[in-house]
């Protein structure tokens, strides 16, 4: 590659990278308090409905083996 | 050459400029982590799952699984040159595809539950009908000059697959032609998560970065530096967790743009190869190399329970839609049920 080929490539390069960290420092930020709060309301607005969380009543758990019962 | 010289000083001046500009803008809404403000959260405890089954089928080392979206069926994929397709409930196996390729590294399921998808060092995305009397290969997807690292479907006609070639990807099966091509990262791609709106996706690359992705323009909109083996969302979409070879999970939250708390353990001295979390996102599961899941308080930070059983790295974790369990995948061969 030529050194001129070679630098072209290495200026449009370094044009898409600014381009691109142009975006990234263009967006809004909310704090991390804010951030960490959401995310701690959405844990216990939805732990109910979290199996692992609130263990799994034996007669409804699909991956439990079903024992037979047998007369003796 | 003077010009061009010119033009590249400034170009440098500017991404320079535009870094430290990022870092204070970060630095600025950093108020405090996430582990400090969990204190008012309640405990958890300690979190005691059981092994409920062991399915026994692959003659090699399982390096991923998929669950279906009817939370029961579940694919499974060995370096034996075989993916199993397993009905949960009872253990049994349902369908075998025989792979052209062993070496796999990702298996997905569609969420209509009809197709399945695989690939690895073929770099390859190879696409099958498990619906069909006999497994049958609807697509192969040959473009990445990569191995393919992680594939997941949005629909029966479109997937979005990582490479090693350090690109992602979004699929057209109907046309089995690439749609649009993610290029920004500088290593290999190793995993990526989509969210649940499927408007955008996150990856994972061993340039140690996290970005998340415009799916419809094709488009980086957010860059995270820390490190990436394996990616997963966080239930509410603002956030993700990434686990590393470096022994640690960490999450980020998206509107925050920065990583929120990290995981660690002095006593945890094995790599994190896969990483998932329960349905409200309070649980982490994450699978080591030393053999264990271990599981994390997403909150507090804290570990609060591991899954001990398998004989060798714990190499894939899933948790179905539905939420009543977890899976484990491991080079032992075996992939175990707890809950």
């Amino acid at each position: 590659m030529s050194s001129k080929a070679h630098s072209s490539n290495s200026i449009a390069h370094a044009r898409r990278t600014v381009q691109q960290l142009r975006i990234e420092a263009s967006i809004e930020r909310i704090k991390v308090s804010k951030a960490s709060a959401d995310l701690m309301n959405y844990c216990s607005e939805h732990a109910r409905i979290d199996p692992l969380l609130m263990g799994i009543p034996t007669s409804d758990n699909p991956f439990k083996d079903k024992k037979t019962c047998t007369i003796l | 050459m003077a010009a061009e010289k010119a033009e590249m000083d400034a170009l440098k001046k500017e991404c320079d400029g535009l870094r430290t500009q990022i870092e204070a803008a970060r630095k600025g809404v950093n108020d405090g982590n996430m582990s400090s403000a969990a204190g008012s959260a309640t405990d958890v405890g300690r979190v005691q799952l059981k092994l409920r089954k062991s399915l026994k089928g692959h003659l090699a080392k399982i390096y991923s699984m998929h669950w279906s979206s009817d939370s029961r069926s579940m694919v499974s994929a060995s370096q034996d040159g075989k993916l199993l397709v397993w009905d949960t409930h009872t253990g049994n196996k349902l369908v075998a595809v025989p792979l052209k390729s062993a070496w796999v590294m990702s298996v997905a399921f569609a969420p209509s539950g009809n197709l399945v998808a695989s690939g690895g060092l073929d770099n390859m995305c190879t696409v099958s009908n498990i619906k069909a009397a006999s497994p049958k290969t609807l697509r192969e997807l040959d473009a990445h000059t990569g191995y393919l690292s992680c594939c997941r479907f949005l629909s029966d006609t479109e997937i979005l697959t990582a490479s090693g070639d350090t690109t992602c990807c979004l699929w057209d099966l109907e046309t089995g032609k690439q749609k649009i091509i993610f290029t920004n990262h500088i290593g290999d791609c190793m995993s990526l998560a989509l969210s649940t709106d499927e408007n955008t996706f996150v990856s994972g690359a061993c340039d140690s970065l996290a970005k998340l992705w415009d799916l419809r323009e094709g488009t980086c909109k957010q860059t995270f530096s820390g490190h990436t083996s394996d990616i997963n969302f966080f239930p509410n979409g603002n956030a993700f967790v990434t686990g590393s070879d470096d022994c640690t999970c960490k999450m980020y939250d998206l509107r925050s743009d920065q990583e929120v708390i990290t995981y660690q353990d002095a006593s945890l001295n094995a790599g994190v190869t896969s990483l998932t979390l329960s349905n409200s996102g309070r649980l982490i599961f994450a699978g080591y190399d030393d053999f264990n899941c271990h599981i994390w308080d997403s909150l507090k930070g804290e570990k609060v329970g591991v899954l001990s059983g398998h004989d060798n790295r714990v190499s894939c974790t899933g948790v179905p839609a539905d939420g009543m369990g977890v899976c484990t995948g491991s080079w032992d061969s075996f992939l175990k049920l707890w809950n």
